[in-house]
């Protein structure tokens, strides 16, 4: 639910609701799930059981423990359920359907509507678990899911059939969007003293090392496909877009090296990088494919043109930041350059990202731009066909580069405070804000596309 | 006008004589003071001062950035009475510590700001290749206003010096680096540093260095030349900067 601000009131607010109603139309009202009890969209009420352990290595693994805190997490943080806690759960642990009391499920204090159950068994260096997920009012027939796992143990096997199962609960009853729990964030962190390309679990977790390139490396851009990651290198050699695999763990050719290039952006079909380029003087948006042919200019105006992003919908659009008129704004134009609008109408508007369901676009935003003007940058989300705009983050810190996640429910970004910045989280109607890095300067994060 | 002014030089004594003279009258008449206020404890002065840069080369100037409060005297060693708060350029030949004295009811309070003057390489030896030190003493940087990418008269007169410098050094290749202050965001200040570093080299081409021996990046707001938030030091990082390149 977008919070209704008390500091403020503006009509932005009651708009956007109107707007979302408007722009999503009755079959699109399932793409963009809303979180709260007054906007029609009502959360289902979801128990995730602790799941029975079993098998000859269970007392020496901790996996079951994992598995229990991250499926509970996955599902919390999906945004989209009303999550039984713990302590309101019947206290038995059923490990199948025989041994389920779905009674005891469905009346207080749980109240739960579904119920997430199973068995995790670690026996001869494997991982098995088995889970369902029951209607606790369909006495006659309670199976919605039922699945099973079996892979190696390893150090991250238990997360990683937790995030599994979450994301087919998630898809099962979240109206077919798939869930986020395998989805990655690649970001900037100077933890060892450069910046460099990082990468982590959409919960935070497991944040580990990329680029080795000891220069200053900025603004990742994971291709749609998982493969490749784009960057930018800023050196005395000069300023140069790159592309790291990441099947083949080293740097891959972007035969484009003239002027200085900045802020890649990846096609939804892969095909194709825009990029802010500086090779005809003035940096420009400029549209190469992957492999360096139909290498085109798209916008020609005097002042600094860069942050291009795709629809991710249709791939035929590009937002970017243009300062054509002075202080920076948000633009949208077709991918060939025509049909210029310019969707914001002042102060300071920086680092576009485009929703999966390519009606809305999230951006920083200083409204009042200037030594002593109130407010300060935020997080914003606008409507395309309508231009109306809420504003996501307040007080907070200084806040930049939002990245909408590939369920279009959630968005990343940075904050900078207690001069430091950090990458946080978020449901997209600015409920749910969280830190997912806390160490060392972490900054301009890049949800993956799925 | 001159016996105007005289006049009313006499009309003005004979007036503050007659104030003076009724004013005596007067004081025996006005009503007795009101008794003072309970005694107090006035809050300690408080004092901050900075130096931007805070090293320079013989000739250079750094900016004192002072501040104080519950101040009734403000001072700084070697420059003498100063405002409670304020700017000034200095130029020292030596390494001088600014020392910055607050005295007020509350006591008296300090503060130091340390400009380094490290002496000048020396005279450049123009038989031999050119070096960095060499190029970096001789071309001087460009410097911008708050998001724009415009060659001020300062920045012109710049570009002017060190395009007959390097039109004396025909071999030099240039390099030059577009920086932004670290108030804006970074994607956009990589873009308009690079139209800073643009804007350079169009400024030296028509003061007729080659284009062919300038080369440009930009580094937004990556690299800061100092890092106090205030206007001076953003000024320092809104600059095209110009060194030897390497690369060409």
């Amino acid at each position: 639910m977008i919070p209704f601000p008390r500091f403020r009131a503006t009509k932005t607010v009651v708009l956007l609701s109107s707007l979302l109603l408007v722009a999503v139309g009755a079959a699109g009202a399932q793409d963009w799930v809303r979180t709260g009890t007054n906007l029609g969209a009502q959360k289902i009420r979801l128990a995730a059981a602790d799941f029975k352990s079993a098998g000859n290595q269970s007392n020496l693994s901790n996996d079951p423990q994992t598995f229990n805190y991250v499926l509970y997490s996955d599902l919390k943080n999906a945004g989209i359920f009303d999550m039984v806690s713990k302590s309101l759960a019947p206290t038995a642990i059923p490990g199948s359907p025989q041994e389920i009391d779905l009674s005891k499920w469905s009346a207080p204090p749980a109240n739960a509507a579904m119920v997430a159950f199973g068995t995790i068994t670690i026996q001869g260096g494997r991982d098995i678990v088995y889970g369902w997920l029951f209607d606790t009012k369909a006495t006659q027939s309670p199976q919605v899911l039922g699945m099973q796992y079996n892979e190696a143990a390893g150090p991250d096997t238990a997360r990683h059939i937790a995030h599994e199962f979450a994301d087919a609960i998630i898809a099962r009853l979240g109206g077919g969007i798939n869930g986020i729990a395998e989805s990655k964030i690649f970001y900037v962190s100077s933890r060892t003293g450069k910046k460099e390309i990082w990468g982590m679990d959409y919960d935070g977790f497991n944040q580990h090392r990329i680029t080795h390139l000891n220069q200053i490396a900025l603004s990742p851009r994971i291709s749609p496909d998982g493969t490749r990651l784009a960057f930018d290198e800023l050196s005395s050699r000069g300023d140069n877009i790159r592309i790291y695999s990441m099947a083949l763990h080293r740097m891959v050719r972007f035969p484009i090296h003239d002027g200085s290039d900045f802020s890649p952006a990846w096609s939804p079909d892969g095909n194709n990088i825009a990029f802010s380029s500086s090779r005809s003087g003035d940096p420009e948006i400029w549209i190469s494919s992957v492999s360096g042919f139909g290498l085109r200019r798209v916008t020609a105006y005097r002042g600094p043109d860069v942050s291009p992003v795709y629809n991710p919908k249709t791939g035929n659009q590009i937002a970017w930041i243009s300062g054509r008129t002075g202080l920076p704004q948000l633009y949208i134009m077709n991918s060939d350059g025509t049909g210029v609008e310019r969707m914001t109408d002042g102060g300071y508007a920086t680092s576009p990202s485009w929703s999966p369901n390519g009606q809305f676009l999230a951006f920083a935003w200083s409204r009042h731009y200037g030594p002593g003007a109130p407010g300060g940058q935020d997080i914003y989300v606008m409507g395309i066909a309508t231009h109306k705009w809420v504003q996501l983050t307040h007080d907070i810190g200084r806040t930049d580069f939002p990245s909408w996640s590939p369920d279009g429910r959630h968005i990343v970004f940075q904050v900078h405070r207690g001069g430091q910045t950090e990458i946080w989280t978020m449901l997209a109607d600015g409920t749910g804000q969280h830190a997912l890095t806390t160490v060392g300067s972490n900054q301009m994060p890049n949800w993956s596309w799925k | 006008m001159q016996l105007y002014k005289k006049n009313s030089a006499l009309a003005g004594a004979a007036l503050a004589a007659f104030l003076v003279i009724t004013g005596c009258h007067h004081k025996q008449a006005e009503v007795p003071p009101p008794p003072a206020p309970p005694a107090e404890t006035a809050p300690a002065p408080t004092a901050n001062i900075t130096a931007t840069p805070s090293s320079i080369t013989p000739g250079q100037t750094a900016v004192l950035n002072w501040s104080t409060t519950d101040a009734t005297s403000v001072s700084i060693d070697g420059i003498g009475d100063v405002p409670s708060s304020g700017t000034k350029n200095v130029s020292p030949t030596d390494t001088t510590t600014y020392t910055l004295t607050a005295t007020g009811d509350g006591g008296s309070s300090n503060a130091t700001a340390t400009v380094t003057v490290s002496q000048p390489a020396p005279a450049p030896n123009t038989s031999g290749p050119l070096t960095e030190a060499e190029f970096e003493q001789n071309v001087k940087p460009v410097f911008f206003d708050y998001d724009s990418y415009s060659i001020r008269p300062d920045a012109q007169q710049a570009i002017t010096q060190d395009a007959s410098y390097l039109q004396s050094h025909p071999e030099a290749k240039i390099l030059i680096a577009g920086y932004c202050d670290d108030r804006g965001s970074a994607e956009y200040n990589l873009a308009l540093g690079q139209n800073r570093a643009n804007s350079a080299k169009t400024a030296l081409v028509q003061a007729g260095v080659d284009a062919s021996r300038v080369r440009t990046i930009s580094y937004g707001k990556e690299k800061q030349f100092c890092t106090e938030q205030n206007e001076a030091c953003w000024q320092q990082n809104r600059r095209a900067q110009f060194s030897l390149d390497q690369q060409q």
